[in-house]
């Protein structure tokens, strides 16, 4: 059956179009997760037409789809758990339309966030949503986990970006939702799709919002001995009713880690630093960035440095958007967490997270959006050991059960993918699976879609039956 | 009535631990819907209670329509069947607010007016500047999806409702989201219960993100002899490093009908000072601390002699306040001041000026005086404005929502009506041509609402 199902596939595309063999295979078992999952085989659509008759196909042959952008996703969203056909959208890469005049932008799916900016920038716009993959990852995946990013704080998520979406449902059945200005009355079918992760439909057109780059930008680096002094002084600019464009903190160990890897300058002596980037008219710029400075050395800041020029800001931003990388050197393995706390909740979270990280032996680094409460806790394992990835993983359900319990959330713009659906129970009931598996039900009946992804397999959707992906013999399809 | 409505309230007083249930014909009269009228009214006192209530519903195959201060029960179609009224008012507690975190649970009957003050206590405030705003529910706002004044900085509902508990069709209390401001744990559907007329759930409590209060405001009125050079002063304003809060453009009509609102019989009975008869006005309004708000108006100053206005004021704090009400309260006064006004609401991105020409050129065609306010970021209301709501002009009102209906649609933009007369509405679909989303809209009715109890018919596509 996958001889036909491949045969089948062939011959809609291009050879070059449909990977089958096990050793082309294997690229596309991993994402950016910890999780593993091996499609059946792998397909480079070019057109909306195409996505529409694999999805067409794949039903045929009774084979789950998974979509899938640069595969930089966290949390084994883009993977292929159940095996299936696999489209990977990156032949899907132009720009369809730019509209200056109104600010939007069509996109395929393949289009690289950062390109999106870079195609508009001349005019003086750009693309907010700024993941830190964003040289990597694509609109597409961006939109199926709602993606956010350090300056989501002042300009909010993807979804608050996207007004109109071109869409493959299961059955090959092409719909679109939105419209191009955004407030079409009837219900918000697009702030449904985005951040379904896929479980829904395909997306193959995206209508987004382009933003004016700010007239002015600060950025300031505060330097902090005690961790709970950097955490105060994020709650207090809270407070304060300063809304920063971006507000990262990084402790002192994952410091020492990315300085070595970037040198962008940053202390290797410190306990904490706060990277706040203040963005708007220079007449509100001026005045927010005296009373950020006052704010960092009324909570103890040892130094507070304002980039004196773009050089200098844009080194400060490399080595935090390297800082996974950084790690990459210390350890072979990282599990890079993604809850939510309610943010005038900091410093006893992050008591808490060293608390636990010592008691279990883990390293436990913390570089993340202290602005909007999105902690990203990056606990350091060696994957060849059994018993410590299982352990690693034990240690970060603890975290997260820690951020729900205090009124937080489990992923903040990571997704739940197949890497916190059975921690979902944590904050859903089975009234709210319910509800939720019937809108699945409603796009997506037989899950055909990316299954295995968001719900618990014990509360999962339609026909969803999992098999380890590493250990099925190729060839051989459920 | 029916047999399944007739002792509808003294069965629903039996089944129903302890609510006040009326039947009394004047009492429903108030919750009447384009002239139809509930069999009986319910007021729960808890989230536990309307799912009792709509447990009882779906086992008597009753319709039921939430609601909160009935503002706005007029948008949408006459619901299909219509047999108890939710009257959501009863739960209106705060159920958290963190100023520290900037977020906000509330329950669905909370008064606007009441949770605003609550909020500037502590220098916050939530961005609905939303007609009706002195008498809706908080609830109520969000279920009938209408427009705040705000929107182009702070976003629609959308960007700051980040969570929700509402009781689904199946009777049972669900919920979506969370109470921190970035989240992704699970489908988005408390964005689906915006603007959804009540047609999916009745919304229990609403999480809200909060914005912290500005520390100063400033609002300009520029007027120009014609739309193209008021949309020239538009263009300068979106292509330079400001953002207004609002920047709205007025035809002379809505210009006239605006500057001649009174918020007290006390006041003179002048036009606004801001006023100049015949001129397409542009009202832009900023905030931020004395440095911006001075370079608001440097700018706006600049860009109004460049685009060659005919005139341009800085209004004062009073006049300020007046003017942002009455462009808040558009929706009332005109539905108010008129009794046949049909306000059209198009999702529309193509060349404004000839657009709009258009429609102004559709209007004239079927001899109904009309107006217009396009909302930068938001939507272009069109305004029909008959005499009177008679039949003769009731058939001209159909003619040119048609006219309208289809050309929007030829710009690949969508015309809707939320606002007109309910006579019209047997001869017009208000929610416009029919639309590609539409059965996947059925889809998400039906997960929702499997028995379809909750307000059939009101919605797009017979929904």
């Amino acid at each position: 059956m996958k001889n036909h199902l491949i045969r089948e596939l062939s011959k809609l595309l291009d050879t070059s179009a449909v990977l089958h063999r096990p050793e082309d295979l294997l690229l596309y078992e991993y994402d950016g997760s910890v999780e593993k999952g091996r499609p059946d085989a792998v397909v480079f659509p070019s057109t909306t037409e195409d996505v529409s008759r694999i999805a067409q196909i794949a039903a045929k042959f009774n084979v789950p789809i998974v979509g899938r952008g640069a595969g930089t996703g966290l949390s084994g969203g883009a993977l292929a758990r159940t095996g299936g056909v696999m489209i990977v959208f990156s032949r899907m890469n132009r720009i369809l339309e730019l509209d200056f005049e109104h600010q939007r932008a069509v996109v395929q799916p393949g289009v690289v966030n950062s390109d999106i900016t870079h195609a508009v920038e001349h005019l003086g716009l750009r693309f907010a949503p700024d993941p830190s993959s964003q040289k990597s990852c694509t609109i597409g995946g961006n939109v199926a986990e709602n993606a956010g990013g350090p300056h989501t704080l002042a300009y909010g998520v993807t979804t608050n970006h996207v007004t109109a979406l071109q869409l493959v449902l299961p059955d090959g059945e092409v719909v679109r939702v939105g419209s191009k200005q955004g407030d079409l009355l009837g219900y918000d079918l697009t702030g449904l799709f985005v951040g379904s992760e896929g479980t829904l439909a395909l997306v193959t057109e995206i209508t987004v919002k382009l933003s004016k780059k700010p007239e002015a930008v600060k950025t300031l680096l505060a330097v902090f001995d005690a961790v709970d002094d950097a955490s105060e002084t994020v709650v207090d600019i809270t407070a304060r009713a300063i809304t920063p464009a971006a507000c990262e903190m990084v402790d002192g160990w994952t410091l020492c880690a990315i300085e070595d890897y970037v040198h962008a300058g940053f202390p290797r002596d410190s306990a904490a630093i706060l990277l706040i980037e203040l963005e708007g008219l220079s007449e509100a710029v001026k005045p927010q960035t005296a009373a950020v400075e006052e704010i960092c050395r009324a909570h103890h800041a040892r130094e507070v440095r304002v980039a004196r020029d773009d050089h200098e800001r844009d080194l400060l931003w490399k080595g935090r958007k390297n800082a996974f990388g950084a790690l990459g050197r210390l350890a072979p393995a990282n599990y890079v967490l993604d809850g939510v706390i309610p943010r005038s909740k900091l410093p006893q979270a992050l008591r808490r997270i060293q608390e636990i990280g010592q008691r279990s032996g883990f390293q436990i680094g913390n570089i993340f959006h202290a602005g909007d409460g999105n902690l990203h806790p990056i606990v350091l394992y060696d994957p060849r050991d059994a018993t410590q990835f299982e352990r690693a993983i034990q240690v970060s359900a603890e975290i997260i059960r820690y951020c729900v319990e205090i009124g937080g959330a489990l992923t903040g713009e990571h997704g739940v993918g197949m890497e916190k659906n059975e921690l979902m129970p944590l904050l859903f009931s089975d009234a709210d699976f319910d509800l939720m598996r019937r809108v699945h039900d409603a796009f997506n009946p037989q899950a055909a879609l990316n299954p295995g992804k968001i719900f618990p397999l014990s509360k999962g959707c339609g026909e969803i039956r999992v098999r380890p992906a590493s250990t099925a013999p190729a060839g051989q399809l459920v | 009535m029916t047999a399944s409505t007739s002792n509808l309230a003294a069965r629903l007083e039996s089944t129903i631990s302890a609510p006040h249930v009326t039947a009394d014909f004047r009492a429903c009269e108030k919750y009447s819907i384009d002239n139809l009228i509930p069999s009986a009214v319910v007021h729960p006192a808890s989230a536990e209670e309307v799912a009792e209530i709509v447990r009882f519903a779906i086992f008597e195959k009753l319709a039921v329509v939430p609601c909160g201060a009935r503002s706005k029960l007029g948008i949408g179609m006459p619901p299909a069947r219509y047999h108890i009224a939710l009257d959501m008012s009863g739960l209106r507690q705060i159920a958290h607010y963190d100023p520290g975190d900037l977020t906000l649970s509330v329950d669905a009957g909370m008064p606007l007016a009441e949770l605003s003050q609550i909020l500037a206590r502590k220098n916050q405030f939530l961005p609905l500047a939303v007609p009706f705003f002195e008498e809706s529910t908080v609830g109520g706002t969000i279920a009938s999806g209408v427009e705040s004044s705000l929107q182009r900085a702070y976003g629609s509902a959308r960007d700051f409702l980040i969570g929700a508990e509402f009781v689904n069709g199946s009777g049972t209390l669900t919920k979506s989201g969370g109470r921190v401001v970035k989240n992704v744990s699970g489908y988005d559907l408390h964005k689906l219960l915006i603007g959804s007329l009540g047609t999916l759930a009745a919304i229990t409590r609403l999480n809200f993100r909060t914005f912290p209060s500005p520390p100063g405001y400033g609002h300009a009125v520029t007027t120009f002899s014609s739309f193209e050079a008021a949309i020239n002063f538009r263009s300068l304003i979106v292509k330079s490093p400001i953002k207004p809060s609002s920047l709205e453009i007025l035809d002379p009509a809505m210009a006239q009908r605006i500057s001649s609102v009174k918020k007290s019989s006390a006041a003179t009975s002048s036009s606004a000072a801001w006023f100049v008869k015949g001129r397409w006005h542009v009202s832009v309004s900023f905030e931020g601390n004395d440095a911006v708000l001075r370079r608001y108006e440097r700018d706006l100053t600049r860009w109004a002699s460049e685009s060659r206005a005919a005139s341009s004021r800085f209004l004062d704090p009073s006049e300020d306040e007046l003017l942002g009400w009455s462009l808040r309260e558009m929706l009332q006064l005109l539905e108010f001041a008129t009794p046949g006004a049909t306000i059209f609401k198009l999702s529309l991105l193509s060349a404004l000026d000839a657009d709009t020409r258009r429609f102004r050129a559709i209007a004239d065609q079927c001899s109904i005086p009309s107006a217009l306010l396009y909302r930068d970021a938001g939507a272009l209301y069109f305004v029909l404005l008959p005499e009177t709501d008679e039949v003769g002009d009731l058939t001209q009102l159909a003619r040119a929502a048609r006219a309208i209906f289809d050309f929007a649609s030829s710009k690949r933009g969508h015309a809707s009506i939320i606002t007109c007369p309910t006579s019209l509405k047997r001869n017009v679909n208000v929610w416009g041509l029919p639309r590609s989303d539409s059965v996947l809209m059925g889809r998400v009715k039906q997960a929702f609402d499997p028995q379809n109890i909750f307000a059939p018919g009101r919605f797009v596509a017979g929904i």
